[in-house]
Parts: C-alpha cells; structure tokens; sequence
C-alpha cells in the first residue's frame, strides 16, 4: 500500500474529461496519498441511454490501465439531466432552503 | 464456505492439465485459462445469487464487501439461494474473476448466472428500488415469514 502507484487524482479527472466528454468530473483520493483508493463522480452526456453497468463499464473501459494500477476504485455516473436531478435534491434538502 | 469455495475450484480443474501457477500472475492475468474460467462457470452457477467478495459474509475483509453484504441482508435473499466466494483465498480467482465478468474491482455481484455489477451499481439499485425488483423477478428473497397476508402464489419457472 505504500507504494505509489503514479495515478493522481488530477490524472484520472484529466483522462476523464479528454475520453468520456465529461462535463462534471470530482476524483477524490481517499488513499492519504498513496495514491491506491480513488472516487469519482462524473457526469457526461456520453451516458445518455445507458444503465448503471453500461455507464460504469465505459468508465471502467476508458480507465483500464490506471485502474489496473490501483488498489480501490470507485464512481458514480450521472448524465447532465441526472446530475441535475441529483443537485435538486441536494440543495432541497440543504437546512436554508426557501422555495 | 471457504472449503466449498476451494473444493469447487478443484473439482473444476479435475483432470485438465495443470494450469498455470501464479509465479507470473500479471503477464497471465489477462489471459483466463480454460480450466479458471470452467471453475469460474461452476462458481457463478452454484447459486442463484452468487458474491464474489474479499473475505467471508461473517468477516468481509473489505468495505466494499461488506456494504454489499449488507445490502443483500437488507434486500432480504434467501441464504439458501446465495454463496459467497472469497477471492483472498484464490489468487486465481481473485484474478480471473476480473477477467471473466470484464470489471475491475471486487465484489461481482451474479444473480441467475448474470452479472450485476459491483457495489457502487448495488447501492445506486438499492436506493433506486431497481435491485428489489431484480431479486424479486428472480425469486431469490427469503419466503415471507407467517404473518404474511397474501396468499401463496404458484410461481412460474
């Protein structure tokens, strides 16, 4: 685990943007630096029709080698219209909403 | 569980020639021996609902495990309808697996012989309701227990 496996968080949201379209891209490097357990959320208009597997499975496709090279990897996958669907909602339930 | 899991394996490979050990397990990881992948078969059709997971249902060895070991707890399946498999303890089904199913990480969720996905796609399914309706048209959730209202149904298949 203590090894590095070269993959950074801002390598995964670059690929992503430049190979899926991405709109929306978030990595989080949960591995305190190690580099080994990442999260994503991304969004792209490239999932428009798509089911959760066939979304992640493009994800998964894109990002063989870097996944290959790490330890955990995890995304969530949202076209533009569920993404917005998905900010509604959060902000619907922030404590100051007003309608 | 566990002697199950080996036991499964190595029945599969009965009498094929010895497959490749895993001296060199990333230049053969990509390619799934014919004997992996018929242990990998036989794993995948052991039960209707089938986990490959790191470490055992009792003692997942993995966040990701054990939230979609309780996802399935909370969706109700049958015990008697589901097997986990611990990849920990096959380095060659820790590999192959990947290989067979085309996904990455650990845990494979399988219902009916079927991939799934792995525990992002639970939980998304989980929360959307799309899982309960898979486990439902599988016939995989535990019997309801005595205080259920309707009446039996014949199911069909």
């Amino acid at each position: 685990m203590a090894d590095s496996s070269g993959v950074t968080a801002e390598s995964l949201e670059q690929t992503i943007r430049e190979k899926l379209g991405a709109t929306y891209v978030q990595v989080v490097d949960n591995s305190g630096g190690c580099g080994q357990i990442f999260e994503a959320v991304i969004v792209s208009p490239q999932f428009e029709g798509k089911t959760s597997l066939a979304k992640s499975r493009l994800v998964n496709t894109t990002l063989k080698e870097e996944i290959a090279k790490i330890h955990a990897w995890s995304n969530k996958t949202y076209t533009p219209a569920q993404w917005e669907k998905v900010q509604q909602s959060q902000s619907e339930a922030g404590p100051a909403g007003v309608a | 569980m566990s002697l199950f899991t080996r036991s499964l394996l190595q029945m599969a490979r009965h009498g094929v020639a010895q497959p490749t050990r895993r001296t060199i397990p990333t230049l053969f990881a990509r390619y799934l021996s014919e004997s992996t992948r018929a242990a990998i078969d036989k794993a995948v059709a052991s039960s209707p609902v089938v986990l490959f997971m790191k470490g055992t249902p009792e003692f997942p060895q993995c966040g990701f495990s054990r939230a979609s070991i309780q996802v399935l707890g909370l969706q109700g399946v049958d015990p008697k309808k589901f097997t986990a498999f611990n990849v920990l303890e096959d380095d060659e089904l820790r590999q192959g697996i990947k290989e067979y199913s085309s996904w990455p990480t650990i845990p494979q969720l399988y219902v009916n012989k079927e991939f799934v996905g792995g525990c992002d796609i639970l939980m998304s399914m989980h929360s959307s309701g799309e899982l309960a309706d898979l486990f439902e048209k599988a016939d995989v959730l535990a019997p309801a227990d005595e205080t259920a209202k309707e009446p039996a149904q014949p199911t069909d298949g």
